[in-house]
């Protein structure tokens, strides 16, 4: 009999802070005043916040209890399709916090920080070099900032030559975000549909292309998991016609090494280090979705930027075309130190090997799976595989609950509902660091649930039945949202 | 989510390839989405209307409803300029699902041609393009 991660154990209930605090508890003292008592300037006081009176021990409970009925990478396998949701090294947490880097002050001149501007220019050439692009910014929050510094670069590029378009081309296998960041610039996202083999048709782009379209938007690998096989062609169109090719480079743990962007005809490319570069990833952030773009676009990149001059690197303002600054400081400094101690820990072989493992895990799943779960695609994946509820819907059962009991036998719930491509997507992605014996738990545990689908399809309706919190009301969160604590 | 003979759809509509239904009878003309769609949805938490006034094109989006699972767009089944929005929406969208074709309607407009409304499906016709 196959032992499941899921198990249940004694968990802690735990409440608001709020209703924890009595007055006159306190959890640390300040240092005696030193220095003359002086008073606030008027307009800067004011109440305080209304936080509770805590000693250190119910802090320090109070996050350790919310903490364990957390799920992590940490705790166990967590296939989030299009989320890459690797295990992040520890090493790099190491390196994060190494004094030198952990206490720099962000304002510190360039004299004094030397070694955090050496890291940001290494770790430009390396993703550079990783990706097949000419010069890099690091700046961007997150992907979807990437995105929105992608289409910053087009519109001043089409600025500058004086001809400014209106439009661009969003494939329904792209990223949510797409549209919503060329739409954030001012372009109309023309959607254009993916042909029956789920990728992108060059005569379907050809269709639309037109002068003022500044561009297409293309997620490759694509969300069902496929690699745009068509990707030169259709960047070929795009060009010809004076346009740029935008890559959405979430799914690039798929080809890291594998696949030269530049010469799939990609002008603009985001990385997410927080996905293929394994920086932690998840709680909102921070992210860091560093931007890649080819020569005839560097000059639009955002400023300072890093540069080597008499010996010394330097912050430089100096680029006129520059769409200017788009995030506070240096960007997310403590992920590109982590994303550089990741790429330096695997080197240039083994940075390509974990490509290779993410699609040879995915295509795992996949064999094995299909015939237990409808596999709308049948055929080679990426790093990810979209599986449906087709089979189940005899059974009334439904991807949700399905995404439910995995909880139960201890795995994180796979992407559901996404892409919307696939009625009833159930999106996985296993990604590199999991081993064989885990994949195959995770298999049976799927097989187990689709043997329940059809014997004791009530049960799944009622799953999560193990968890700290049963199925959560989500259509009330979402009509009746309380935000205060 | 229900079988189709589980499912109502009313003699006196027409339907658009996009779930929408119309209620062409008389000068104006009412839209919703059809039990159909509100059933693939699942709960609507949310439903984005416009402004009173606007005119759109036939397949053009005029507002969006989100669900638990995903947040998808409204397309207009005729071109026509938007005469009244049900307002009770914003703060029960979920009217949408208890009674789509009645008190979970979305925008009535004046069609801007009326012959257009005839190239949508009938019960019969939209009822055989969901068999499949």
């Amino acid at each position: 009999m196959t032992e499941f991660p899921g198990a249940t154990g004694l968990v802690q209930n735990e409440p608001l802070l709020w209703e924890q605090g009595r007055k006159g508890r306190c959890g640390f003292s300040l240092p005696r005043r030193d220095v003359e008592r002086s008073t606030v300037p008027e307009g800067l006081a004011g109440d305080g916040p209304d936080f509770p009176d805590l000693s250190e021990v119910d802090v320090v409970r109070h996050y350790t209890r919310l903490s364990q009925w957390n799920f992590s990478v940490d705790t166990g396998m967590y296939p989030l399709g299009s989320c890459t949701m690797k295990y992040n090294p520890k090493t790099n947490e190491r390196q994060a916090a190494a004094p030198g880097f952990a206490n720099a002050h962000p304002l510190l001149p360039a004299a004094l920080c030397q070694g955090g501007l050496e890291l940001m220019a290494a770790l430009e050439c390396l993703l550079a070099e990783i990706t097949g692009m000419d010069a890099v910014t690091l700046q961007p929050g997150a992907g979807a900032h990437g995105e929105l510094t992608g289409m910053l670069i087009f519109h001043a590029y089409y600025q500058h030559r004086g001809k400014p378009r209106s439009k661009i081309i969003v494939p329904d296998t792209a990223h949510g975000t797409n549209p919503a960041s060329a739409a954030l610039c001012g372009y109309a996202a023309v959607p254009v549909a993916s042909s029956a083999r789920g990728v992108l048709a060059p005569e379907t782009v050809a269709a639309v292309m037109d002068e003022d379209t500044a561009g297409i938007m293309v997620t490759n690998p694509n969300t069902l998991g496929l690699f745009e096989e068509n990707i030169k062609a259709v960047a070929d169109i795009v060009h010809a016609r004076g346009g740029l090719v935008y890559g959405d480079g979430a799914n690039m743990n798929a080809v890291m090494g594998l696949v030269n962007m530049a010469e799939i005809g990609i002008d603009v490319l985001h990385l997410n280090l927080h996905k293929t570069f394994s920086t932690p990833h998840g709680g909102g952030g921070p992210g860091a979705g560093p931007v890649c773009v080819r020569r005839h676009l560097e000059p639009f990149l955002p400023v300072p930027r890093v540069r080597m001059a008499g010996g010394t690197y330097e912050l430089s303002e100096d680029h006129p075309l520059s769409i200017g600054k788009l995030q506070a400081f240096w960007g997310n400094m403590g992920n590109l130190i982590r994303a550089y101690s990741y790429i330096l820990s695997l080197g240039a072989e083994n940075l390509k090997r974990a490509s290779e493992l993410a699609v040879l895990n995915a295509n795992y799943i996949k064999e094995r799976l299909k015939g237990t779960f409808h596999l709308p695609h049948d055929r080679p994946c990426m790093h990810e595989c979209v599986f449906s509820d087709k089979l189940q819907q005899a059974h009334k059962v439904t991807t949700l609950d399905v995404a439910k009991r995995l909880m139960d036998y201890g795995f994180h719930p796979p992407t559901i509902y996404f892409p919307l491509v696939v009625h009833g997507a159930i999106m996985i992605e296993p990604t590199e660091t999991e081993s064989k014996q885990t994949l195959d738990l995770f298999i049976e545990t799927m097989q187990a649930i689709a043997a329940e689908a059809r014997e004791t399809p009530d049960s799944l309706r009622q799953a999560p039945t193990r968890c700290k919190r049963r199925r959560l009301d989500e259509t009330a969160a979402a009509r009746k949202p309380c935000l205060r604590g | 989510m229900k079988e189709l003979s589980e499912l109502k759809f009313p003699e006196n509509l027409r339907y658009a390839e996009s779930h929408e239904w119309l209620d062409a009878e008389g000068g104006t003309a009412k839209i919703g989405i059809s039990d159909y769609a509100q059933d693939q949805l699942g709960d609507v938490v949310y439903v984005e209307l416009p402004e009173v006034g606007k005119s759109f094109a036939k397949a053009a989006p005029f507002g969006s409803v989100e669900s638990v699972k995903a947040v998808s767009e409204l397309y207009m089944p005729v071109g026509g300029k938007v005469v009244a929005v049900n307002r009770a929406l914003d703060g029960s969208p979920e009217l949408v699902n208890k009674d789509p074709y009645g008190e979970g309607w979305m925008i009535a407009i004046e069609p801007s041609t009326p012959d257009e409304a005839k190239l949508l499906f009938t019960r019969q016709s939209y009822l055989d393009k969901l068999k499949g």
